[in-house]
């Protein structure tokens, strides 16, 4: 610690943009070190300016965006003095950036070696065959599998994780001394996320680069950086080693966050997640004293007339909250136990049970498909049975393409299943929408991924949420009114929000409106599609919380699908685990995260980020990714990434369903006893507290 | 960033819920407000013009013809002596009446061809846009000469012929929306309630599509005023003595060299409102689509 | 991509069977009586009785247009009935004639739009985008006729720069006939330079946006090569498409600036006939704008699929 090489210095830096409505700070006295061979996590909510404090660190702002005050030096080089042209020279070969979606970061008519070859040309002076061999090494360098065909494929024939290794490759090309990441694995899957993760720390030890990662996610920041900033509406509320942050944090906001991250080894019964009230203020709209003083609940006077300094806490650990002595004195309370949560064992009354459930699409459309019919044939679903219970929530998980929302869509109707019985409180369903009556409808309702998408822009929120009530339950002009005030108060809605359009609502509110139109037609199974992931760590606490009061007060069984396990684990008292269209584990919330479990799901949950550092994950890693559902593996569809494959029995036959206890179910070929024994105490090294039910 | 990228996007969604912010973007394009100023002026003329005329539009008066520009002749006399200024005043109400009704029948035909052949799906889908692929293949103006020799030009023709090509078009950008929207979550949602196909696409799609409709008619509209005065100078259209300002201008080309003024007319007034709808289409664009839908 | 081009292909053998069933019936609407129409009003009923039995058309319509389709794909495309000579040498040679403007056309108006809009692109929103999307809509839908008069008025008789006519002999060299080319090819560009500027400048902005210009930008390219090699690479492929769309789309352009210069080409050719009635050489004509315009809209798929990895490579 003590010989560090300081690379990135900024100080006082302020950032501005022009508008309509006069110049916005939105970065504000941001003070940054960040020295060479480490990793420096920023951590924010949306709005809190991360990603134009990371375009301002290297002078990449928009025409009406420029620095009002501030110092970037660069290694001892000052780069507030540099002409655009110098930063030109800068920018891929001193700081290199890797951004978001590597899917569309990449140019898709240019080949990837060629991509990462025009970095070496343009500064390291390479001739055009140095360059291609440059680029080869380096696709090796990030453990790409074959360089020297990749090199020559498109963007579109290689997986987002295989191109977010390209992106990395391109950036280590020349060596840079920093590395700026903006949500690198953000628009990954856990699986390859965890994999991605772990190449950028190795590669840094190497390469002995100053890394400044960006990311909305604790547990990606507790598992990869060293130090840790926490920017809030452009401000840093605090810094300090990763250990100083997560565990003796001393700030309300950053308390605040890891209150609304859910927990591995709880889950409803146990705690309520603590949400943080009310919204990230608007940089044309701050607060006059603590910028955080609106939402914090250790608020007083003195904290709304002047804003409170960053100061050091401890040595090496900022926070610009005045009452911090009495922050360490409190400790570190993050969640609300839950009074009476216990959880009776008796299971309720079956509600939907889908056997067999079958999911094809073909891939040509339109008239072709007439004589196309019977090739290429995706499998999405190819054989899944499941039941759902009174008042209980069963979690599907997987990655992105294994089918869990095609499930969905096949249960609620919105897709046509191929084949299968989906049974509603004992009545066998038709398969479309469109074919089933009212009463059926009225039982079955969805709340959809996207806010933005999932309510219709030109009608008032009110308007949303009365025709269901309309249409669904016969209530009369006066009744409908009246419901849909009682609606918004349930989900904790102002009431003059129902005459709102949707582009005036947040997110968050977005989605509460969502909720409230599905429980309009008050059905017995609510099917949940990633309802929070598209929303803020604060924004989904809450809705979470909403979520588990709904199911007590009104009685619902969820069917949530989601990737974010640890959202899955403190919702759902059952978990399916499905990969390619069909279950491997099935059983309650506390078994499935507790081994036994099937290689997939160890995989699963290894990968999953926690905001702890203390809390050592076993790393076990997939290769490559999910394989296409139109070539579909045989025997085990899992054996061709399992990291337990035991032998050709593996490649060859279906596995067998094995039970443990009354209601858990494994299918997999290794014994039970044996996957026992060799995944031992489990991954996560607290386990939970909660009872198994058998 | 990411919130101004944000509020452009939703501004984008729903323009006609909030005009404000429209008229002060309106404002910040100069080019747009010259373009709605030259198209009012003209729906202005095609209204009132006929009733501050001079002169009569088939007013003869052989003794005074080709007469240059003059106090009693604002814009000269043509061939038969008839006054121009009268003639291109009353002919903006042809060229507007025309080209308006043909648009808004392609706007109609097209709009509803596209949102059910993009709601629907499928062969009915396939069939219908292929046919829209067959009329689209073959030249604008060829097909519209062609069908007018046969049906025989006059200005109802005109105005079914100009409607009749121009629906694929509509019916294209409108069932490009449509296909983007009816997999959008508001439109499950309603089918989730039970609604039917009639509000699903009246209710739930078709508001969303007017920003799109709009922006499309208007360049449509100048489209159809290049066919309809295309014809009226082949001699296809409107036939004399209507003071079509096509066939005006088709009828001056023969006195060209001696009375310039003949032709410039009818020809300036054709350009001028050319000019204008371009603006204004550009600026409507523009205004209701600012996030730039690439639909040509 | 061959499977998708011999569907296409099929769709053209589809679009230009119907094309000709429309150009077929229209023409048979016409009023009056062809064979009266050849023989004058003062025929006698025999005479105009045995020509219709002599150009069939006492036959059942359906056979009638069997025969003459046939015939068109055999390469007999009837006899003019103003000149009573075949249709074919004359509907050939104008069409070399509108080729010939039509090249010289494209070489002003592609490169010229291009640029137009790519600086339009460039400076979004502002004065020079403005000025130049305006204008550009403007003169999309600007007639022909009243751009070519303009120009007559002020460059041919104001100026006298170039020639006002160009009625040129019909088998005139390129050379000779150059400077009677100037004008009716600036004409026809105007529109075509409408088209491809705001092509050029919606594609470029949709690119512009990409996240992979901002990440070619961060990769310390400079300036002209983040723009030619990943901006207009990419952004230039729907133009390519209107470009080759517009050769066939040109043709169709022609024909009012044929007819304003007197321009002995295709689209004269067709006006000619109308005028005159003259019914084998409307059909033949017809026939062949349709058939270089679907094919050029092939060729547009074609050079697009070329262009575009994402279809040139597949999965």
């Amino acid at each position: 610690m003590n010989e560090r090489t300081l690379v990135l210095d900024v100080e006082d830096m302020t950032v501005t943009y022009r508008t309509e409505k006069g110049p916005l700070d939105t970065v504000r006295n941001v003070n940054l070190k960040i020295y060479a061979g480490e990793i420096y996590g920023l951590v924010g909510e949306s709005g809190s300016g991360k990603t134009t404090l990371a375009h301002a660190v290297v002078r990449y702002l928009p025409a009406n965006g420029f620095l009002r005050s501030g110092k970037i030096c660069l290694s001892g080089t000052d780069l507030m003095s540099l002409s655009k042209m110098e930063m030109r020279e800068i920018w891929g070969s001193r700081i290199s950036m890797v951004h978001q979606d590597p899917s569309s970061s990449i140019n898709p008519a240019i080949q990837i070696g060629e991509q990462i070859a025009e970095v070496a040309r343009i500064h390291l002076g390479f001739s055009r065959k140095e360059a291609r061999v440059r680029a080869v090494e380096m696709l090796n360098k990030v453990h790409m599998p074959d360089p020297e065909a990749v090199a020559k494929r498109y963007a579109h024939q290689l997986s987002g994780g295989m191109l977010q290794r390209v992106l990395i490759a391109t950036a280590l090309t020349t060596n840079p001394e920093l590395l700026i990441m903006d949500e690198p694995t953000t628009a990954l899957d856990v699986t390859t996320e965890a994999v991605i993760l772990d190449l950028i720390k190795d590669l840094m030890e190497e390469y002995n680069t100053a890394v400044l990662y960006i990311t909305h996610n604790l547990g990606v920041v507790a598992r990869i950086s060293n130090q840790v900033g926490v920017l809030y509406a452009g401000e840093i509320m605090e810094e300090g080693s990763i250990t100083q942050v997560f565990k003796n944090n001393l700030h309300p906001y950053t308390r605040g966050l890891l209150g609304c991250v859910p927990r591995v080894d709880t889950n409803k019964r146990d705690i309520s997640l603590k949400a943080i009230p009310g919204y990230i203020p608007r940089p044309d709209n701050l607060p006059r004293g603590c910028i955080f003083a609106p939402r914090c609940d250790l608020v007083e006077e003195a904290c709304t007339v002047e804003r409170p300094p960053l100061v050091e806490a401890e040595e090496g650990h900022l926070t610009a909250c005045r009452r911090f002595e009495e922050l360490k004195k409190i400790g570190n309370v993050v969640a609300d136990t839950r009074a009476g949560g216990s959880k009776d064992d008796k299971l309720g009354d079956l509600v939907l049970e889908a056997r067999n459930i079958k999911k094809y699409f073909t891939a040509a459309a339109g008239l072709s498909a007439l004589w196309q019919r019977g090739r290429s044939v995706i499998k999405a679903v190819d054989d899944i049975s499941i039941r759902m219970r009174r008042s209980f929530t069963m979690g599907i998980v997987g990655e992105s393409g294994c089918g869990k929302t095609t499930l969905a869509r096949c249960l609620i109707g919105l897709e046509e299943a191929t084949s299968g019985e989906i049974e509603l409180e004992g009545e066998l369903l038709p398969y479309s929408v469109a074919k089933r009556p009212p009463e059926i409808l009225k039982k079955m309702q969805m709340v959809f991924q996207n806010p933005d998408a999932s309510l219709n822009p030109q009608h008032p929120a009110g308007s949303s949420v009365a025709r269901p009530l309309i249409l669904l339950r016969n209530l009369s002009r006066k009744e409908v009114g009246d419901k849909v005030k009682e609606l918004f108060q349930a989900v904790n809605l102002p009431e003059e929000f129902i005459e709102r359009l949707p582009h005036e609502l947040s997110g968050g509110e977005k989605q509460r409106v969502a909720i409230a139109r599905a429980f309009a037609a008050d059905p017995a199974l609510m099917i949940c599609d990633e309802p929070i992931s598209s929303l803020d760590v604060s924004v989904q606490a809450s809705l979470m919380n909403l979520l588990v009061d709904l199911q007590e007060s009104r009685g619902a069984s969820y069917l949530f699908i989601s990737h974010d396990l640890a959202a899955v684990r403190h919702l759902s008292d059952w978990i399916a685990v499905v990969y390619l269209g069909r279950l491997w584990e099935i059983g309650s919330a506390e078994d499935v995260f507790v081994p036994p479990y099937h290689p997939y799901t160890e995989a699963l949950l290894s990968a999953i980020p926690i905001p702890d550092p203390d809390v050592k994950q076993e790393t076990i890693r997939l290769r490559g990714s999910v394989p296409s559902a139109m070539d579909i593996p045989s025997g085990c569809r899992f054996h061709t990434r399992c990291p337990r494959k035991i032998g050709a029995i593996c490649e060859q036959q279906e596995p067998p369903w094995q039970q443990r206890g009354n209601y858990h179910q494994i299918r997999c070929h290794i014994p039970i006893e044996e996957l026992l024994e060799i995944q031992g105490e489990g991954l996560l090294k607290k386990s939970a507290g909660g009872g198994v039910i058998s | 960033m990411e919130d101004g990228k944000n509020m452009i996007r939703q501004a984008g969604v729903s323009p006609f819920s909030k005009l404000q912010p429209v008229f002060r973007r309106l404002l910040r394009y100069p080019m747009t407000l010259i373009g709605f100023a030259i198209v009012f002026f003209f729906i202005f003329i095609a209204v009132f013009g006929p009733t501050m005329a001079p002169y009569q539009y088939t007013e003869q008066n052989l003794p005074n013809k080709l007469q240059p520009p003059s106090e009693e002749y604002v814009f000269g006399t043509d061939q038969f002596g008839r006054d121009i200024f009268s003639r291109v005043i009353v002919g903006s109400r042809d060229v507007l009446m025309v080209a308006g009704s043909g648009t808004a029948m392609a706007v109609f035909f097209g709009m509803l061809l596209g949102l059910i052949s993009g709601y629907r799906g499928g062969w009915f889908d396939e069939v219908i846009m292929r046919l829209m692929d067959v009329i689209l293949s073959i030249p604008p103006l060829l097909l519209a000469m062609v069908i007018l020799f046969s049906l025989g030009p006059s200005r109802l023709n005109v105005i079914i012929v100009v409607g009749f090509l121009y629906i694929p078009m509509v019916a294209r950008v409108v069932r490009s929306v449509v296909l983007d929207l009816k997999t959008r979550q508001f439109v499950e949602a309603a089918r989730l309630r039970g609604e039917g196909s009639f509000y699903i696409l009246f209710r739930e799609i078709l508001p969303n599509i007017m920003p799109h409709l709009a922006v499309e008619a208007s360049m449509r509209f100048s489209y159809s005023i290049f066919l309809v005065a295309s014809l009226g100078f082949l001699g296809l259209g409107v036939q004399p003595p209507s003071p079509d300002w096509g066939l005006m201008v088709g009828e001056a080309r023969t006195w060209f060299y001696q009375a310039r003024w003949v032709l410039f007319f009818p020809a300036g007034a054709i350009a001028l409102l050319v000019v204008g709808v371009g603006f204004m289409s550009d600026g409507l664009r523009r205004m209701l689509l600012p996030g730039g839908v690439s639909n040509e | 991509m061959y499977r998708y081009l011999l569907r296409r292909f099929a769709f053209i053998l589809l679009t230009l069977f119907l094309a000709s069933l429309i150009i077929f019936t229209a023409t048979q609407f016409l009023p009056g009586d062809v064979a009266q129409i050849i023989l004058g009003q003062f025929a006698t009923e025999t005479a105009v009785e045995n020509l219709r039995e002599e150009l069939g058309l006492n036959r059942p319509l359906h056979i009638q247009y069997l025969n003459w389709a046939g015939g068109f794909i055999r390469g007999d495309w009837g006899t003019s009935l103003v000149s009573r000579t075949p249709v074919r040498p004359i509907v050939l040679e104008r069409l070399g004639n509108s080729a010939m403007l039509a090249v010289m056309a494209l070489l002003i108006y592609v490169p010229l739009g291009i640029v137009l809009g790519v600086i339009a692109a460039l400076k979004r929103d502002k004065l020079p985008d403005q000025l130049i999307s305006g204008v550009s809509m403007a003169f999309v839908g600007l007639p022909e006729f009243v751009s070519g008069l303009l120009l007559i008025a002020f460059l041919a008789i104001g100026l006298t720069w170039f020639p006002a006519n160009s009625s040129i002999n019909p088998d005139t060299t390129f050379r000779e006939a150059f400077p009677y080319l100037v004008l009716p090819a600036i004409t026809v560009s105007l529109t075509g330079l409408g088209y491809i500027t705001r092509m050029t400048r919606s594609g470029t902005i949709d690119v512009l946006r990409m996240d992979y210009v901002r990440a070619a930008d961060l990769k310390g390219l400079p300036a002209w090569q983040v723009l030619i090699r990943h901006v207009l690479r990419n952004s230039l492929l729907p133009t390519v498409t209107v470009v080759a769309m517009g050769i066939g789309w040109l043709l169709g352009g022609l024909i009012v600036t044929e007819t304003v210069y007197g321009y002995p080409g295709l689209g004269r050719l067709i006006v000619y006939g109308i005028q005159r009635q003259d019914l084998p050489l409307i059909q033949a004509s017809s026939m062949i704008i349709v058939a270089i315009y679907t094919f050029s809209n092939l060729a547009a798929d074609v050079l697009y699929g070329l262009l575009n990895p994402r279809i040139r490579v597949g999965e």
